[in-house]
């Protein structure tokens, strides 16, 4: 049974990742006071790309080509291991929460060479940003799982979020949980290049992060990030949902229900925050970061206490 | 009940980080003004259910005068003065977070084995305390402007208050509103002293202060 709705949940994420943008800019553009674009969007783009051919430049090495089959390969596997709420991942092992932090830790390094494999100063420069704020957003969110696990004790990710129940919420690790989906809400929107830090809507603009360093990639190699992309925003949200939504009914399907109808609402809740401020400025993004980190460590502080 | 109580207090260490983190002085007198609302809360949340009219009387005359009227005198003094934001600090904005994480950590480590009368689980009170005390003190040393300077003084009286309240509930009436009344003419005449540094130096940066001779 449990395995059952595990398997449910990595083919629904399969399904369902590209949902997440089209909601997300449905919102935006409901804000805006615009139609905006159909729901299914993101689908016809990948299958759009995934008709196109690649053209590669000739400075371009193996690298350039490797760096979207590896990411792609990298989410795949967290998302095997990431639960959602009380649903736990296919694959749970002590120390799980480790291997999917550098795991995406690995395929933002593999679309940092690739960026910098095409030689492009504008790549490069976007690369370094990306670096830059990576590192400072690892530590809140390694800072903020290790709370949960102390706070649980247990190492593995699956374990961890079936401690985080309602009555854990209510009676005695209220406040360092919020502490924690608080930071863990900062990191997804960095990791995602969302609002406030990136604008995922700029493309050639000088203070653009992420959509610069994929800019030299087309056709299926594309259609791969981009897929990677709307997978590594399922994978970090389902993190966030299973703090969030803390109901864990013991019945799987139902906790399935309740994570996937979660993780929409974060995507509305995503949109609304783009539609209602501003991007920070590039010099204030990385205090911003800092203070993920703070609330991390203050939350891990408060159960060790 | 508990749990309100451990919420507040998570709520004051936030505050207590946002006015280390937080360059806009506005956002500061903001801050410490809600960090004084707070205080009233626990006061009252602890001693639920025998709330007395004195502590009730005392409660809503503290919080009005340090949330209420202090604020206002500040917010005044900014506004003559003519200052927005605290630009180089002497300590930057990071590694003041940094630092206050650091001394949480110190609170909680002497919080925890700091043997206290009548001890009955208040430790994360008294370190909440501590750590407000320890953050008005560092603003003190590590800000320019005489504003936020005040504003730690004014941190360090609302962790004195909550470091009374762990365990002298039932500290007389008089020795309180002497408290408050010190606190008022302190920050009274800070707010005079801040309008005359401004007029005398076109700023109120305090490091410049060293410059007087008689």
């Amino acid at each position: 049974m449990t395995t059952l709705a595990s398997t449910a949940h990595v083919v629904l994420a399969l399904l369902l990742a590209p949902m997440m943008p089209g909601i997300i800019n449905r919102v935006k553009a409901w804000f805006a006071g615009r139609r905006g674009p159909p729901l299914l969007q993101a689908y016809y783009d990948l299958w759009k790309l995934l008709h196109k051919g690649a053209v590669y430049s000739k400075t371009t090495t193996w690298v350039f080509v490797a760096g979207p089959i590896v990411g792609l390969a990298c989410v795949l596997t967290v998302l095997l291991i990431v639960p959602l709420g009380g649903v736990p991942g296919l694959l749970a092992f002590p120390g799980d929460f480790l291997l999917a932090a550098y795991l995406l830790g690995l395929m933002r390094f593999f679309t940092i060479l690739a960026a910098l494999d095409t030689g492009s100063a504008f790549e490069g420069m976007g690369a370094s940003r990306e670096a830059f704020y990576s590192a400072l957003a690892e530590p809140a969110l390694l800072l903020g799982l290790a709370a949960i696990a102390t706070q649980s004790h247990s190492l593995s990710l699956s374990r961890m979020y079936a401690a985080v129940t309602w009555n854990a919420m209510t009676c005695y690790a209220g406040p360092e949980l919020l502490l924690v989906a608080a930071a863990l809400m900062i990191v997804f929107l960095a990791e995602n290049a969302r609002i406030p830090i990136d604008d995922p809507n700029t493309h050639l603009e000088l203070t653009m992060i992420h959509e610069v360093m994929v800019l030299d990639h087309g056709g299926p190699d594309f259609a791969m990030i981009q897929y990677g992309a709307m997978l590594k925003l399922w994978v970090l949200g389902s993190l966030l949902v299973g703090v969030l939504v803390p109901v864990r009914t013991g019945w799987r399907g139902v906790d399935l229900a309740i994570g996937i109808a979660g993780m929409m609402i974060l995507a509305a809740l995503v949109g609304m925050i783009e539609s209602s401020i501003a991007r920070l400025r590039l010099v204030r993004a990385p205090q911003f970061l800092v203070a993920a980190s703070v609330l991390s460590i203050l939350a891990l502080v408060l159960v060790m206490r | 009940m508990n749990l309100w109580i451990d919420t507040i207090l998570v709520l004051l260490i936030l505050t207590n980080l946002h006015i280390l983190g937080s360059s806009r002085i506005s956002a500061c007198i903001r801050t410490v003004a809600v960090q004084a609302m707070l205080l009233g809360m626990i006061s009252l949340l602890a001693q639920w259910g025998n709330v007395g009219l004195r502590l009730l009387l005392l409660a809503i005359v503290s919080t009005a005068i340090k949330a209420g009227f202090l604020p206002w005198l500040l917010r005044r003094a900014v506004r003559e003065v003519g200052v927005q934001t605290e630009v180089e600090p002497l300590v930057g904005f990071t590694t003041s977070l940094l630092l206050g994480l650091g001394l949480l950590g110190a609170a909680l480590h002497v919080a925890g084995r700091l043997p206290l009368p009548g001890d009955n689980g208040t430790s994360f009170l008294v370190a909440v305390a501590m750590f407000t005390i320890m953050v008005g003190l560092l603003l003190i040393v590590s800000r320019r402007k005489a504003v936020m300077q005040t504003l730690g003084y004014l941190a360090m009286e609302n962790g004195i208050y909550a470091f009374g309240l762990a365990f002298a509930v039932e500290e007389p009436l008089l020795v309180e509103m002497g408290v408050l009344l010190d606190v008022f003419v302190a920050v009274f005449v800070m707010g005079i002293a801040i309008h005359h540094i401004s007029r005398e130096f076109d700023h109120i940066d305090t490091d410049r202060l060293s410059e007087l001779k008689d």
